[in-house]
């Protein structure tokens, strides 16, 4: 199949990028890993109704708008498809239901939003430790909430939100470990118009309080364990000179969320350094373009700006996209007309705010924490190799096996890089990431063989 | 910054041959652009394999099969070193004939190295070999190693022998004066008396830096990486004919070569992965092993090698550039050859001779004036 | 460690599936690597060192969540919604090969 356009990821960027584009009569797909459009963000908006859709609040509700339009733009929706290899001109290999196929495009939108940013500390392999994302996933998903001693060690917005939603359904959360600088979590409060939900977000900060009064908010701490025999059972950290200990049956840690930069980086696009908040992403010029043509990049993929942020982006992609197809030679007065950068920058008019209080997690990692999860690999063995090497990831990852699992570095790659940038005394911004290797997702060897009978579309 | 003598690249071969020039007394400096092993010797398979060998490589391989068996002497570590047997499978009678016909002519000569076994000694050994097979070479000394331990263990070897060791050192000019050799790099001008170009796909450039234009090509041969899975498939296997070799590491994962090419970037810096040209090793690697179909590939890439027109390296003295010596053009084979070349490139560094005959790996062959008389 | 808000006495799940052979309730819209955090046992043991895992990241990024779905190995849960009789199976170190 050739499409004009494939758009990869079906969260606020893709979906509103897919509807404009479809507007201006060019034929698109829309690939998404996700078995229902939504991205994470809107994940099961068409489905949750009742009490688990109020708890998720106003923000959430506003996706099914969007989805319903993207259902009715006439984009061919391809969902539970991975892309897993994406050559310049372009092809793109997908696969679903266990089969690989080519499709070809004469233009590509990356629109696979984030991930939260992994932040290792002792413990956080366990079972009973997972990411505030993901349980707000599963509350998405089948409306699960957290059971047991239920604690959350983190910053930013999210940890914030989720907590409301899940007091909203009745459920208890132990105790909150904030790790944000200060001023803290309550400042969000001060904020006019950082939120919609103000009544959802008043909930929020009341617990926030409760919390404090029993002394189960603890701010200027240390030293994070979790610990038991098999999974979760207690949480250690210290407090000045006072070692704290709790029971707890599930932690829920958040500390941000980064670009999902695998893509971009495989196609050696060039990459810029996010120093408030150490990320790269892929550089694009003002209509998404990266430095390949033809490869455009909108929503958190591009930078985390929110899913306000994300439609607009979307939109203006897909101007971008028109244009250089050549179908739209009015692209800017369109732009100028909706508006768009206008509402862009005020949907992004928070950001700075938020960097600033949510600056990226700087602990020391002690030598004996894994930092690569696929291959347990822990920073001790990491600072050991890239003592004696060049100050390049890559030597690590050969010596060490870190990035060489599964996940391919999804969750060490920016561990790594730290590690590499304070064993050589250089910023950041001067040590590279992992080389990424295809494919992007894990396709089977059976799926590649049968490549063999690929007759050109 | 002098030195006796100048390793250009920090592949294996130029590591072997800086390691095994310091033990001969010789003070050496190794200069690599990128990290050490960054191109073929981090990308390849790592066989060590004398089978199916080139006669005129047969030398070389079987003295560097005794060192491999023996790699600690050289290096303090067996570098992951396992003699577990390389077996070349026949799928039908024409290979099969033509692999009883090599065996036959290396007996002849006196090289036992290679025996033929059939369909049910393979089964013993492979036990997951696909019944069409025929019958197979298997050589029982050979065997596979780790890449990486390789690299360091060789690093750390030459250290120990006091190499100097710069990365991210690019060579930009390469002069003779007085007997000696003066180098500019991104890190400093350098001199020795001996220059070893162990440049691999970037071989030929130093080679024209020394005033001596070669003819090579760049291999960008693909290698897949599947998830770990329990052990399974002991010997490395490899089928005539077929772009194929099939490797289980230590860790458990599944390691497909055999010299499908990716494309190499314009400007001969990278090489990508074709998935399509993929297919014929991922095929050929499923045929032999069906059970496999189902493993996930966790990463593929295609690593960067110097080819030569014949496939065989060069090896040896310069013709046009005194104090010059060559060790690149491996081909795609050159993993196995690591220990003994690099004995033979410090010989010549050290006495100005070995007791190898390199004739077949004159670089003469290969000489741009000679290509356009 | 977690149950759903749908999950009420007297009220009948809106599946069933098996996890490692056992019975286990499933509800609409939910991962496969969601039922991993509620059926007992249902942790991965990781390939180097067998330690105990469950999923960690939910949305396709970690692989902490490959398990063998009705056959089929290192599949990645959080990407598969349930189905009715769904056969959920536990991988314990390096798969097998033949899955």
């Amino acid at each position: 199949m050739t499409y004009d356009v494939v758009v990869i990821g079906a969260g606020p960027a893709g979906m509103s990028a897919a509807i404009q584009l479809r507007k201006a009569g060019i034929a698109v797909a829309a690939v998404d890993e996700q078995a229902a459009p939504g991205g994470q963000i809107w994940r099961g908006v068409e489905r949750n109704a009742g009490p688990v859709s109020a708890a998720l609040g106003a923000d959430y509700q506003k996706g099914a708008t969007l989805v319903e339009a993207f259902r009715d733009s006439g984009a061919e929706y391809l969902p539970a498809t991975q892309v897993w290899q994406i050559e310049e001109g372009w092809n793109l290999f997908l696969t679903s239901e266990g089969k690989a196929r080519r499709i070809k495009a004469r233009a590509v939108l990356l629109a696979n939003g984030a991930q939260e940013r992994p932040v290792p500390f002792p413990g956080w392999t366990l079972p009973g430790v997972m990411t505030v994302g993901a349980a707000q996933i599963l509350l998405k998903s089948g409306g699960m909430l957290p059971e047991g001693e239920v604690w959350i060690a983190g910053a930013g917005p999210l940890p914030l939100l989720y907590a409301t939603q899940v007091l909203g359904l009745e459920g208890r959360i132990a105790g909150f470990l904030d790790t944000s600088k200060r001023p803290g979590l309550a400042a969000l409060s001060s904020l006019p118009g950082a939120w919609r939900d103000i009544p959802g977000l008043l909930k929020g900060v009341r617990w926030l309080w409760d919390l404090k009064r029993s002394g189960r908010m603890v701010r200027g701490f240390s030293d994070l364990h979790a610990e038991g025999e098999g999974r979760l059972q207690h949480l250690q950290w210290r407090a000045g000179n006072e070692q704290r200990k709790v029971r707890a049956d599930v932690l829920l840690v958040h500390e941000g969320v980064v670009p999902r930069i695998h893509e971009t980086m495989a196609l050696g696009c060039v990459h810029d350094w996010n120093s408030d908040q150490n990320y790269f992403s892929a550089r694009l010029d003002q209509w998404g373009e990266t430095s390949r043509p033809g490869l455009f990049v909108a929503g958190d993929a591009g930078g985390i700006g929110g899913w306000l942020a994300a439609t607009l982006s979307g939109e203006i992609a897909a101007l971008g996209i028109a244009r250089y197809l050549g179908g739209s030679p009015d692209a800017d007065s369109l732009r100028r007309e909706a508006g768009l950068d206008e509402r862009l920058s005020r949907a992004r008019a928070l950001r700075p705010f938020l960097d600033a209080l949510y600056p990226p997690p700087a602990e020391h990692l002690a030598d004996e924490v894994v930092v690569c999860r696929c291959e347990e690999v822990t920073a001790g063995q990491i600072r050991a190799v890239a003592k004696v090497s060049a100050p390049d990831p890559n030597a690590v990852k050969a010596a060490t096996r870190c990035g060489m699992g599964p996940c391919q570095g999804r969750q060490c790659g920016y561990t790594v890089q730290a590690l590499v940038a304070e064993v050589h005394g250089l910023p950041l911004a001067d040590v590279s990431f992992f080389n990424i290797r295809p494919p992007l997702k894990p396709v089977t060897l059976g799926e590649i063989a049968a490549l063999g009978d690929l007759e050109e579309a | 910054m002098n030195a006796d003598i100048l390793v250009i690249g920090g592949g294996l071969h130029g590591l072997s041959a800086a390691l095994q020039s310091a033990r001969r007394g010789a003070s050496v400096i190794l200069v690599e652009r990128h990290f050490l092993g960054r191109h073929a010797s981090g990308a390849t398979a790592a066989g060590v394999r004398t089978l199916g060998r080139d006669p005129a490589e047969l030398p070389l391989s079987l003295e560097a099969a005794g060192m491999w068996h023996e790699m600690a002497e050289l290096v303090s570590d067996d570098c992951g070193f396992t003699a577990c047997g390389q077996l070349q499978v026949a799928e039908d009678e024409a290979a099969l004939s033509k692999i009883k016909a090599r065996v036959r002519a290396l007996q002849s000569k006196g090289f036992m190295h290679e025996t033929m076994i059939g369909l049910e000694e393979m089964q013993e050994l492979v036990p997951d070999l696909s019944p069409h097979c025929l019958g197979g070479a298997w050589v029982s000394g050979d065997g596979s190693a780790d890449p990486h331990r390789t690299i360091c263990a060789f690093r750390d070897a030459a250290l120990r022998a006091g190499v100097e060791i710069h990365e991210e050192c690019l060579v930009t000019g390469l002069q003779r004066r007085n007997d000696r050799w003066q180098a500019q790099t991104s890190r400093g001008v350098f001199e020795a008396s001996i220059i070893v170009n162990a440049g691999g796909a970037w071989a030929d450039q130093v080679a024209a830096l020394a005033g001596e234009p070669v003819q090579q090509s760049i291999r960008t041969s693909m290698m897949v990486v599947t998830e770990r899975t329990q052990t399974r498939v002991k010997p490395v296997v490899s089928s005539l004919g077929k772009k194929l070799s099939f490797k289980q590491t230590a860790q458990g994962t599944m390691v497909i070569g055999g010299g499908s090419q990716g494309r190499l970037a314009a400007d001969r810096q990278s090489a990508s992965v074709d998935f399509v040209a993929l297919a014929a090793s991922v095929g050929a690697a499923v045929r032999l092993f069906p059970k496999t179909k189902g493993l996930r590939i966790v990463r593929t890439w295609a690593g960067m090698e110097a080819m030569t027109r014949d496939h065989l390296p060069v090896i040896g003295f310069s013709r046009g550039a005194p104090g010059l010596i060559h060790a690149f053009g491996f081909s795609g084979h050159g993993f196995q050859l690591v220990p003994s070349v690099g004995r033979v490139v410090a010989d010549l560094a050290c006495k100005g001779q070995t007791r190898h005959d390199l004739g077949a790996f004159d670089v003469e062959r290969l000489s741009k004036e000679r290509a356009a008389a | 460690m977690f149950k759903s808000v749908h999950d009420k006495p007297g009220k009948a799940s809106d599946m069933t599936v098996f996890v490692n052979g056992a019975e286990t309730a499933a509800w609409n819209g939910e991962t496969v690597a969601s039922v991993l955090l509620r059926a007992p046992g249902a942790e991965r043991r990781s390939t180097v060192s067998g330690e105990p895992r469950l999923p960690y990241c939910q949305m396709g990024v970690c692989f902490e969540c490959l398990v063998i779905v009705d056959g089929v190995a290192s599949t990645q849960g959080c990407l598969v919604p349930v189905a009715p009789g769904m056969r959920i199976e536990s991988q314990h170190g390096p798969r097998e090969i033949s899955k």
